[in-house]
């Protein structure tokens, strides 16, 4: 089960590990195809030529391989589409709910990957 | 043509703002359209559209992908995530200056910046945004099984949506500031029928409470100015739209009292050579043909204003 976006996709947990062991820093929208999760995915594919050093993902929020992101401890509170992750060295270093603007996002990666 | 210059500036790239792309750079303008967030606006908020003719059913996405694609074919560029300084719409040569310090100028502007939802603008929406404060009842609803929540507004999608979340939600607040609603008959019968629905009219939430999510709001009635703190676990907001017009508010462009956009039936702003297009305009209907449609007159009409220019200059 995998998203329709012009991302990378996340299909399953071990490959969700994979990726966070293999690159240093990782950016994973969890979500559907819906009016909150597709802006945030939009912004992602555009930043991806601007944070070479950033491994952009998405996952299917109902696939239940995505357990592993929606079990997350950064995540008992989230309520809104999409979940998004953020990893550094296989640790989560920022997690946020719900539709993000691209400010809100280069915050994010600027404060924790900037390189 | 200096390489910064522009038959047209195109601001915002939805619909209309991309329709306009089309036309121009297919007849050969050299045209550049720039927006604050990504390519697509209102459109890849929308999950399916069923009424762009022609085509049975479509995601907003896929559709606006095809419309900036389309435009990029023809030669349009397109610059996304930009931040608007400065314009100076009045001169003959006109000027856009970016945060970025790019400065483009062109012959002809045409304003596409549509519209957004309306925010509430009460401290800590944002912090509770994706931990009990929601604005898409169809992306969240799933996370108020068996809660408490409160829908915001009185309009047709507040009542529409209060009663699409009582098949989650165990009690449905609606909470509306006026005494009456501006909505549908049947949708208001039908959020009175619901037995969810509690209605509280002409009041309104000042405080979001919570530690790491929404745990209750404060709720002023505007009668009586008595406060109550409301114990809840969601919010949903939605309480119409609104012209993104902020970035020309106090300059030469005439608004109306919504800061909507006044043009004439050229769609020709008060200052020439300036046009709009789309939701941003003063206008009754807002859809996406409508948008497309208004994209196409602002750009032929623009075509019209540099021809006539030219001829102007060369006589
Ligand atoms: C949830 C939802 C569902 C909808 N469903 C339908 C439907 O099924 N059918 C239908 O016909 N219509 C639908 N609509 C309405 C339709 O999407 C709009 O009427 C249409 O998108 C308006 O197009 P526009 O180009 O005028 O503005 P927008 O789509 O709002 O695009 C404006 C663009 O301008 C950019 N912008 C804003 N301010 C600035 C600035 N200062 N500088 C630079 N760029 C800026 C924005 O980032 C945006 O990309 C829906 C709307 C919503 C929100």
């Amino acid at each position: 089960m995998v998203l329709s976006t012009n991302l990378d996709h996340i299909a399953t947990a071990d490959e969700l590990t994979k990726t966070i062991n293999e690159n240093e820093n990782v950016m994973v929208c969890c979500g559907r195809m819906g009016p909150m999760c597709i802006p945030v995915y939009g912004v992602m594919e555009e930043l991806r030529s601007e944070y070479k050093n950033v491994a952009f993902r998405d996952m299917a929020f109902d696939s239940p391989e995505a357990g592993i992101i929606r079990n997350l401890p950064e995540a008992s509170n989230f309520m809104g589409l999409p979940f998004t992750i953020y990893y550094k060295n296989g640790k989560v270093v920022e997690a946020t709910s719900s539709i993000q603007s691209r400010d809100q996002i280069t915050a994010i990666l600027d404060e924790h990957f900037s390189s | 043509m200096k390489p910064n210059h522009y038959n047209t500036i195109i601001i915002g790239a939805g619909p209309a703002g991309l329709t306009a792309g089309i036309y121009l750079s297919r007849a050969k303008m050299k045209t550049l359209i720039l927006d604050s967030g990504i390519a697509g606006g209102q459109l890849i908020l929308t999950h399916e559209i069923a009424n762009y003719p022609g085509i049975e059913k479509i995601s907003g996405y896929e559709l606006s992908n095809t419309m900036r694609k389309q435009a990029l074919a023809f030669g349009c560029e397109i610059q996304s995530g930009i931040s608007i300084k400065d314009i100076n719409f009045e001169a003959v040569e006109k000027s856009v200056q970016l945060s970025n310090g790019k400065q483009f100028t062109a012959d002809t502007i045409i304003l596409a910046t549509g519209g957004r939802s309306r925010t509430l603008g009460i401290s800590g929406e944002d912090k509770f945004k994706g931990r009990g404060i929601s604005y898409c009842a169809t992306c969240d609803g799933d996370f108020f099984q068996d809660k408490e929540i409160a829908v915001v507004g009185g309009g047709n999608t507040a009542l529409e949506e209060a009663v699409s979340l009582t098949k989650y939600a165990s009690k449905v607040t609606l909470i509306h500031m006026l005494d009456h609603f501006q909505a549908f008959a049947h949708a208001i019968d039908e959020a009175k029928s619901n037995p969810k629905i509690e209605i509280k009219m002409q009041s309104r939430i000042t405080a979001f409470n919570g530690e790491q999510k929404l745990e209750s709001v404060n709720v002023e009635n505007l009668l009586t100015h008595e406060l109550s703190e409301l114990k809840l676990d969601g919010v949903f907001v939605f309480i119409g739209y609104e012209a993104n017009t902020d970035f020309v508010q106090g300059r030469c462009i005439e608004l109306n009292e919504r800061n909507e956009i006044v043009t004439d039936d050229q769609l020709q702003t008060n200052v020439p050579g300036v046009f709009a297009a789309g939701d941003a305009l003063a206008k009754r209907f807002r859809q996406i043909t409508t948008a497309v449609s208004d994209g196409t007159i602002a750009a032929l009409n623009a075509m019209e204003f540099i021809r006539q220019a030219s001829a102007i200059k060369v006589a």
